[in-house]
């Protein structure tokens, strides 16, 4: 038991240091703030990237300020950094890491992470893989142009093109650095959850965003290893002379490469054994916040508490049983295929239990439309705009055709990519007066939410389209090709939507950065939640609840509980009812 | 703001019961070697996707080779032997004793890594080597090295997973050495970097220098940030990563070495 304790983080008491308090701070809400910074600089690089794509996909000549007119080649390098960014240095990191190292502790009533020293660590490490990975656009040939998945053989072989020398082996090494700080994340998280809950958080008392951290860690910890692995392999073919995953005899810009006898499949396999949990690292932390702020915003109890819990659960579980279907094209045996398509559509039904408790969770309830909730709103529609066509990919006679396609590439945006970041919004919007002690400012809020929603859709829809035509993907300079030509006003218009979307992020940086200094100052609990995190104060303190520990007698869920006087009972009201309220949230009462 | 107030002590038992009465180190400890074996597991999944991908493999090892592998096996059971008494030990408040059972430890750890390096420069000079590898000085390939590398991917494997391998035998010295003496292994350890840095470039014994400067740091920061004597939990922790890496051993011994004998 003394150790049990001793890893409460008590014993050192605040820091006082500029460094040892905000650089190598030990505080989890402080490296959470650090990983959400990490996550917004690589959030517009991975937008300026993009931005370029879209430039060239419909003016191919345009002359780009410092960068002159983009290669073919060179589109594909803007292409693999834009998912690279994205994916891991944001995706991976904001919701999880971000949040999850600010919030987790506190709403499980914990005074910090079980490790905190190794929490610093992993964000010291992943601050190296970011960059390693920046280096890459600097060195001679650039960076990678291999695609965010980094299929071999292009991978593997330095001459493949340019950018595939030193930059792909800096792609590597900054993956495998990543990997190693999420393992660490991984294992920090698990550990906080099964050790530090305070007294009366039973599990089946956690907020479901501390269920989504919970699950996305154990993904993370079993997924990101084989990753490392293969990493490690990949680096050797490069590098050690090895042929893992380079066929023999193969022929690049008119040279026999020397490898022999190695699989490309095998990459593939590794790769999607860790690359289908990462889709669900990356949307699993939406998912919590969502029900989350549903729940709040509808001042009602969450709906089916329990089946949310397994359904999170049974989404981790299958989730390591479904990679072959990004691999229906490789060849792969029909039966497996069916095998795998089937465990596919099997995940569409825990999904599908989410979705239909999100929305039996809003019927009927005084639904409140601010910020937070508009955002969570708009996660639950992309999910499901984005996941209706995912079933229809898990079919392999139809995937054949749409494989490789805009099909797939508006599926995913519109289900990892887009969802998981109006998760981002939502949990920034809803927790930022707990973080900087002020509000953000509604109105911009408000026009960000719109304008962000209505550009997305108008972005990734058309997608589908362009998809069903045939137009391939990872291509440029599609202006010349003559039966896409019909397909040219509709990439006009995804490119001016995308203008317009990328120019109301910067209502949002705006709000972000005014709003902590100059915003409205906020009270312990703007919104009237029930969680810990809202008992705290505004900021919370270093061991978050001042050296007490706080005592747990609610579920996370409970508002408009009949006969009680509020319309929300704090998780630690001793009394059955909540006839408690904190003094200085009375007067907002009126509404 | 009210930090000071952090300074005082929480309650005890102010929290629901650890998982399974564990404390979190052992957690974190046991969801490491969890990730970790998925690490191993996707290494030898490379293997035997390469093996029988392949229909001539090699099977280049003679009765040297097999001496050797089992002698270096012979070693770490003996020091998975000596690993459980420190914790014993350490478990009766015995530090001396715990510290000495450390030692024999890291002493047949080390034996490992000397045997198993040594074996890799005899393998290099016969011929089975990576193209990256610098060459042996007098060096000639033998029939056992024309063997090997008849397949490129057997010494891929083969160097992937012992290497692999070999790195956390190697680390595991290192975190038993900080556990048996805490900070003051650190200037041990930067003579060992210094030692195997002027063992001549293209032997095996020389590329320890990375790792070993490499932990120095990472312990460096570590015992910077959190200064502590190690007690009877943190070896029990110890011991677990120590076992596991005994244990993956236990699974390259056989696929790698045993499976690819020459038999004649
Ligand atoms: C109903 C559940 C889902 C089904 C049935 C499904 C099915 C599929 C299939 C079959 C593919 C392969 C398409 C191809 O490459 O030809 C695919 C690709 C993809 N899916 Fe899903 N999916 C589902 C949910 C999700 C979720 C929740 C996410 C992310 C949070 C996601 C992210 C992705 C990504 C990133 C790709 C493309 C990867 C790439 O090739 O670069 N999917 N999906
Ligand atoms: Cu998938």
């Amino acid at each position: 038991m003394a150790e049990h304790n001793e890893h409460a983080g008590h014993e050192h008491g605040a820091p006082t240091g500029f460094i040892r308090k905000y650089i190598f701070s030990l505080d989890h809400k402080v490296i959470g703030l650090q990983y959400y910074f990490l996550a917004l600089a690589s959030v517009f690089i991975g937008m300026l990237l993009s931005l370029l794509m879209r430039i060239h996909l419909i003016w191919p000549t345009a002359h780009i300020p410092l960068m002159g007119e983009i290669k073919p080649e060179m589109y594909l390098t803007l292409l693999t950094m834009h998912g690279t960014f994205m994916v891991f240095f944001v995706l991976t990191t904001a919701p999880q890491s971000g949040f999850g190292n600010y919030f987790l502790p506190i709403q499980i009533g914990a005074p910090d992470m079980a490790f905190p020293v190794l929490n610093m660590l992993s964000f010291w490490t992943t601050f190296v893989a970011f960059l390693v990975m920046i280096a890459a656009f600097f060195v001679e040939g650039g960076a990678p142009l291999h695609g965010w998945t980094g299929y071999a053989p292009l991978s593997a072989i330095p001459s493949a093109g340019p950018g595939e020398t030193l930059g792909a082996d800096l792609w590597i090494i900054s993956i495998a650095i990543f990997c190693i700080a999420s393992l660490m994340g991984a294992l920090n998280f698990i550990t906080t959850i099964l050790d530090l809950r305070c007294k009366g958080m039973s599990l089946m008392r956690m907020p479901l965003t501390c269920w989504a951290w919970f699950i996305t860690a154990i993904l993370g910890l079993l997924a990101f290893g084989v990753l490392l692995s293969a990493g490690i392999l990949l680096l050797a073919d490069r590098n050690l002379g090895t042929s893992f995953f380079v066929p023999g005899g193969l022929v690049v810009n008119g040279t026999q490469i020397q490898h022999k006898g190695g699989s490309p499949l095998l990459w593939q396999h590794l790769f999607w054994f860790f690359g289908h949990p990462e889709v669900y690292i990356a949307i699993l932390p939406g998912m919590g916040v969502a029900s989350q702020l549903l729940s709040t915003f509808s001042r009602k109890p969450i709906f089916g508490y329990k089946a949310m819990v397994y359904a999170i659960v049974g989404i981790g579980v299958l989730g390591f049983f479904v990679w072959g279907h990004h691999m229906f094209m490789s060849g792969m045996s029909p039966y497996s295929a069916f095998a795998f398509s089937l465990m596919t559509m099997a995940i569409g039904v825990p999904s599908a239990i989410k979705t239909f408790n999100w929305l039996g969770t809003i019927w009927r309830g005084r639904v409140q439309f601010d910020s937070p909730m508009l955002f969570a709103v708009g996660f639950v529609s992309l999910f499901v705009s984005g996941g209706l066509s995912g079933p229809f990919l898990a079919q392999p006679l139809l995937d054949i055709y749409l494989h490789d396609t805009f099909f797939v590439v508006a599926h995913f945006h519109l289900i990892m990519g887009v969802a998981a970041i109006f998760g981002i919004f939502a949990a920034t919007y809803y927790w930022f007066p707990k973080m900087f002690g002020r509000m953000m400012n509604e109105p911009m809020a408000q026009a960000h939410f719109w304008l962000t929603l209505i550009g997305t859709y108008a972005i990734f829809m058309p997608m589908h389209y362009e998809g069903m035509a045939a137009r391939p993907r990872r291509y440029s300079q599609l202006t010349e090709v003559a039966w896409l030509q019909h397909l040219m006003p509709v990439e006009k218009f995804v490119t001016y939507a995308a203008f317009i979307t990328i120019a109301a992020q910067f209502i949002f940086v705006f709000n972000l950065f005014w709003s902590m200094f100059k915003g409205q100052r906020a009270t312990d609990n703007p919104w009237h939640s029930t969680t810990l995190e809202w008992t705290t104060a505004t900021p919370p303190v270093h061991d978050n609840f001042g050296c007490k520990t706080p005592v747990v007698y609610h579920g996370p869920y409970e508002y408009s509980v009949p006969g009680a006087p509020n319309d929300y009972v704090m998780q630690t009201d001793p009394t059955p009812h909540g006839g408690h309220v904190p003094k200085e949230d009375k007067p907002l009462e009126a509404e | 703001m009210a930090d000071a107030v952090v300074h005082h002590p929480s309650e005890a038992g102010a929290f629901e019961p650890p998982f399974l009465g564990a404390y979190s180190k052992k957690i974190g400890m046991w969801l490491f070697l969890l990730s970790d074996s998925l690490t191993f597991g996707a290494l030898l999944f490379a293997y035997s996707y390469g093996r029988i991908a392949t229909t001539n493999w090699p099977t280049p090892f003679g009765q040297h080779s097999i001496i050797n592998a089992s002698v270096m096996t012979a070693c770490l059971l003996s020091s998975s032997v000596t690993m459980v008494l420190a914790v014993l030990a350490a478990g009766r408040h015995d530090r001396p004793w715990a510290r000495n059972w450390l030692i024999a430890t890291m002493i047949f750890g080390t034996a490992f890594i000397v045997l198993h390096a040594w074996e890799w420069n005899g393998l290099r000079a016969e011929g089975m080597t990576l193209s990256i590898f610098p060459a042996i000085p007098h060096a000639e390939a033998t029939e056992m090295g024309k063997q090997a590398s008849a397949v490129p991917q057997f010494a891929g494997t083969f160097f992937a997973l012992t290497g692999m391998h070999m790195l956390h035998v190697t680390i595991g010295v290192i975190y038993l050495g900080v556990l048996a003496f805490g900070r003051k292994w650190l200037p041990v350890m930067a003579l060992a970097a210094i030692g195997t840095f002027f063992i001549p470039a293209w032997s095996t014994f020389h590329w320890l220098t990375y790792p070993i400067i490499g932990a120095i740091v990472v312990i460096g920061i570590i015992l910077w940030l959190k200064p502590k004597q190690y007690d009877a939990p943190d070896i029990e922790v110890g011991g677990l990563y120590w076992h596991f890496v005994d244990l993956v051993w236990m699974f390259i011994f056989p696929l790698v070495y045993l499976m690819s004998t020459r038999i004649t």
